[in-house]
C-alpha cells in the first residue's frame, strides 16, 4: 500500500474569496507581513500498489473526479509505504 | 408533451418544479428517481434545485454518477429539452452538458432574495414567451452560484448567444459577465441559478418564472405540429 495526498486548489486566474477573507483576518491579528493565503483541500488515498501504477491511478482519479478543471488544479505527494 | 422531474437524494425543489408544471400549467409531468435508467416516453427533462448528495466534493459532482445520468446525457445529445435550476444547473456543468462551473459566491454567504434579470435570448425552448431584453425578477437561493469559465469559453458563450439570463441589477454572487443562465451550443440544454418554479403564481407574489414553463410547453406543441405536417 502507498499513501498519496492529493492537493486541490483554485487556478491562479480564479478568485478565491475564502483566501481573501482569511488574509484580512490574519491582518486583523497584526500579521501584516502575511501577503496572501490560498485555500484548498486535500485527499488522502491508500492505494494498493501491486497492480496498476500508482501515478496512473492518482492521475485518473484526480482528472475524472477530484478536480474540476474549469476552476481547479492539483498536485500530489507520494508518501511512505503504509 | 410529457415532462420528467428527476429526483436525486437531497433534491428539495422537486415538488416546486412538479407543481409549477402540474398544478399551474396542467402539464403531463412525472417524478423520475435517480435510480431509473431510462427516459423513454419523455419529451423534456427537468433537474430541480437542492443539495444532491449533500453537495459532497463539489455541488453536483456526485449526481453525475447516478443511474439516470447516462440517459440524461443521451437525451441532451438527441437535442431534446433539458433544464436545470440551481443545483440542477450545477449538475449539468459537472456532467459536462454545459460549459464552465459554479463556484462559491464571492460574498461567501448563502444569498436568498429576489433579483432583477435581463432575458438575453428568446430563441430557446425555455424563453420564447419572453421579450428580447425583457426585464424580469426571479428568486435566487444559493451559496455556490458564481459562474466561472475561462476567457475563451466566455467569448464563445457571448458569440453564440448562449447567455440566456443575466443579472440586471447588482451581481449577487460574482458571476463572470453577470451570467445567471446559459444554454449549450445547440440551445436545447438550459441551466440557470434563479428559480422560475418559485415565481409562477400572483398569489406567491411573482409570476415572472411562469413563461419558462409556458415556453417549453409551447415548443412541444410546435414540435408535434411539425411532425404532423
Amino acid at each position: 500500500m502507498v499513501n498519496v495526498r492529493i492537493f486541490v486548489t483554485y487556478k491562479e486566474s480564479v478568485f478565491d474569496p475564502q483566501g481573501e477573507t482569511i488574509t484580512d483576518a490574519i491582518h486583523s491579528l497584526g500579521f501584516s507581513n502575511v501577503k496572501k493565503v490560498n485555500v484548498g483541500k486535500f485527499f488522502d488515498l491508500q492505494i494498493d500498489s501491486s497492480d496498476k501504477k500508482v501515478e496512473e491511478v492518482v492521475k485518473e482519479v484526480s482528472e475524472q473526479l477530484l478536480v474540476n478543471f474549469n476552476l481547479e488544479t492539483y498536485r500530489y505527494d507520494v508518501m511512505e509505504e503504509a | 408533451m410529457k415532462i420528467a422531474v428527476v429526483v436525486f437524494p437531497g433534491s428539495n425543489c422537486d415538488v416546486d418544479l412538479f407543481e409549477a408544471l402540474h398544478t399551474v400549467c396542467q402539464a403531463d409531468v412525472e417524478y423520475v428517481s435517480h435510480k431509473e435508467k431510462s427516459l423513454e416516453s419523455f419529451d423534456a427533462v427537468m433537474l430541480p434545485g437542492g443539495f444532491s448528495y449533500g453537495d459532497y466534493l463539489r455541488c453536483g459532482a456526485i449526481a453525475r454518477f447516478s443511474n439516470i445520468m447516462p440517459a440524461i446525457v443521451e437525451f441532451a445529445k438527441q437535442g431534446k429539452p433539458v433544464f436545470g435550476t440551481c443545483n440542477g444547473f450545477q449538475i449539468l456543468t459537472e456532467a459536462g452538458l454545459l460549459p464552465g462551473a459554479l463556484k462559491q459566491n464571492n460574498s461567501l454567504k448563502f444569498v436568498c432574495k429576489t433579483v432583477d434579470l435581463t432575458v438575453e435570448n428568446t430563441k430557446t425552448p425555455f424563453t420564447s414567451q419572453y421579450g428580447e431584453k425583457e426585464q424580469i425578477s426571479l428568486p435566487i437561493a444559493h451559496a455556490d452560484g458564481s459562474y466561472y469559465a475561462d476567457q475563451e469559453t466566455l467569448a464563445k458563450l457571448e458569440e453564440n448567444h448562449q447567455i440566456v439570463f443575466r443579472y440586471a441589477g447588482e451581481n449577487p454572487n460574482g458571476s463572470l459577465n453577470d451570467i445567471a443562465g446559459i444554454t449549450n451550443e445547440a440551445g436545447n440544454v438550459l441551466g440557470m441559478m434563479p428559480h422560475p418554479e418559485r415565481a409562477v403564481e400572483a398569489l406567491l407574489g411573482n409570476e415572472d418564472g411562469l413563461r419558462v414553463f409556458k415556453s417549453l410547453l409551447e415548443s412541444g406543441k410546435n414540435t408535434i405540429e411539425e411532425a404532423a405536417f
